[in-house]
């Protein structure tokens, strides 16, 4: 039993252990914003008055939302990058990272998408019809009144779509990109599989998503629109 | 009425599916003038209203606004919006912003006045409409007939040609209802030019300078207030009249 339980490894690797950590920070800060900023955009395409902008954004959504994450890294990684050779950085660590986060985020933002154009379902229409009385455009009235209003309404599942966003930077293995998962396999081959180990990577993702969830709940309230 | 025609609904007809709720209205609007809508529900007055800044669109027929024809969309359309201030049954005030940034945003960001320019002037029609003192407030912290209120300096600060005002005391209280039509029967007696749909014949009579009578979707009379409320012409406005006019 003893040994089933024995957290040393994780213990004498710390620096790699942490190390992985942190290339998951990285990953998931990086990809949470962009995912924002792509979501938003591909959610202001779903609800544009020109068809062909909403046609573009629906299958986009379509098309991603339902590929496997693995699929999506693998395109981002191998087909973008190695195969057209598209690079970012001549560091191969560093090219792959940015292509984790390009291929995690074009999945991602499908979520933010979706989950933001159920906000705008909740925003009254008289809202949208007021600001296009005082003369806003579609533009100005989506940007200035409907979506921040609709940000506020969906803070605590866009909190639940980052959660799983953080656990699936475990899949930026295969995109050539090492981070907590990876470190984690290195170290059942150095020092065999055990609970302990297994256990102890476990805790660390809980310590990045719990707060998260949390900090997502109490922002929600905070910021809540009161009508 | 002497001023120019500022609002000319020219054979306007519209349908939702099969229903014609609009049929073949023609109705012209001098600078200066305010004009009381009435008619039973379902009349098709508060589509009518929502026609002239094409919250609704029209299936034929012309509106025109101050002699430009209105556009169907793009910037155009922003641009003659802008021009009519529109009061709304529900206030619709911006929830997640403050009452002077309910007034100033318009200004601001359609105008292009400065934000300085646009708070002191703000801050001039919330006075006016005796709601300076909650600026800072949010619109729910506000009662019925303040948010009315605030909706109705928000629309002003457009310097507007026109307003329409959808039913505005509909869903207030009995008790707030006076102090939205006082402000409105102030801006009446101030020149500005008004389209008013509303059941609140104290008001019509008392502000109005012609009633438009609606029916089935269509103009049944027209008149001033005082011939149309003591010698209506069609038996429908007498039906209407001795049902609301009794209690």
């Amino acid at each position: 039993m003893g040994e089933i339980f024995d957290f040393s490894p994780i213990f004498e690797s710390f620096d790699r252990v942490w190390a992985g950590f942190q290339s998951t920070i990285q990953l998931s800060v990086a990809s949470a914003i962009l995912s924002l900023v792509l979501g938003t955009i591909l959610v202001a395409m779903r609800v544009a008055p020109i068809p062909l902008l909403r046609a573009a954004g629906t299958i986009y959504v379509n098309a991603v939302r339902n590929t496997p994450l693995t699929l999506v890294l693998l395109f981002s990684s191998l087909a973008i990058s190695d195969t057209l050779h598209i690079v970012v950085s001549d560091v191969p660590r560093t090219n792959y990272y940015w292509f984790g986060v390009f291929g995690l985020s074009a999945y991602t933002a499908c979520f933010v998408c979706e989950v933001l154009r159920s906000g705008i379902n909740t925003v009254p229409l008289g809202q949208a019809e007021a600001a296009r009385s005082i003369g806003l455009t579609f533009a100005q009235s989506l940007r200035i009144i409907i979506l921040p209003q609709a940000f506020r309404t969906v803070i605590a599942p866009l909190g639940s779509v980052f959660i799983a966003m953080i656990k699936n930077t475990t899949v930026v293995i295969v995109a050539s990109y090492a981070e907590a998962a990876a470190i984690m396999k290195d170290l059942f081959e150095d020092y065999s599989a055990s609970l302990g180990i297994f256990i102890g990577f476990a805790i660390g993702f809980m310590v990045l998503t719990l707060p998260t969830g949390y900090f997502f709940g109490w922002l929600a309230k905070r910021l809540a629109v009161a009508r | 009425m002497t001023g120019r025609p500022l609002v000319v609904l020219d054979n306007i007809n519209k349908h939702f599916g099969d229903l014609h709720v609009l049929k073949d209205i023609n109705v012209t609007v001098h600078a200066g003038e305010v004009v009381v809508v009435i008619g039973p529900s379902g009349s098709g007055k508060s589509t009518l209203c929502r026609t002239v800044n094409r919250l609704e669109t029209i299936d034929s027929g012309t509106i025109t606004l101050d002699g430009e024809p209105l556009p169907e969309e793009g910037s155009g359309l922003a641009r003659l919006r802008s021009d009519v201030g529109m009061v709304f049954q529900s206030f619709n005030l911006f929830a997640h912003k403050t009452v002077l940034q309910n007034v100033t945003l318009g200004p601001t960001k359609v105008r292009k006045k400065s934000k300085g320019d646009a708070e002191k002037r703000g801050m001039e029609l919330l006075d006016r409409v005796g709601i300076g003192d909650q600026a800072q407030k949010y619109p729910a912290q506000l009662s019925g007939g303040q948010q009315q209120r605030v909706a109705i300096a928000r629309s002003l600060a457009m310097d507007p040609k026109v307003i329409m005002f959808d039913e505005p005391t509909s869903a207030l209280d009995p008790e707030m209802v006076q102090e939205v039509l006082d402000v409105m029967t102030d801006l009446a007696r101030e020149g500005m030019t008004m389209i008013v749909v509303t059941h609140e014949m104290g008001f019509a009579r008392r502000a109005a300078h012609r009633v438009v009578f609606m029916d089935g979707g269509q103009i049944v009379e027209e008149n001033t207030p005082d011939a149309f409320f003591t010698n209506a012409q069609s038996e429908r406005a007498k039906d209407f009249l001795s049902k609301i006019l009794t209690h």
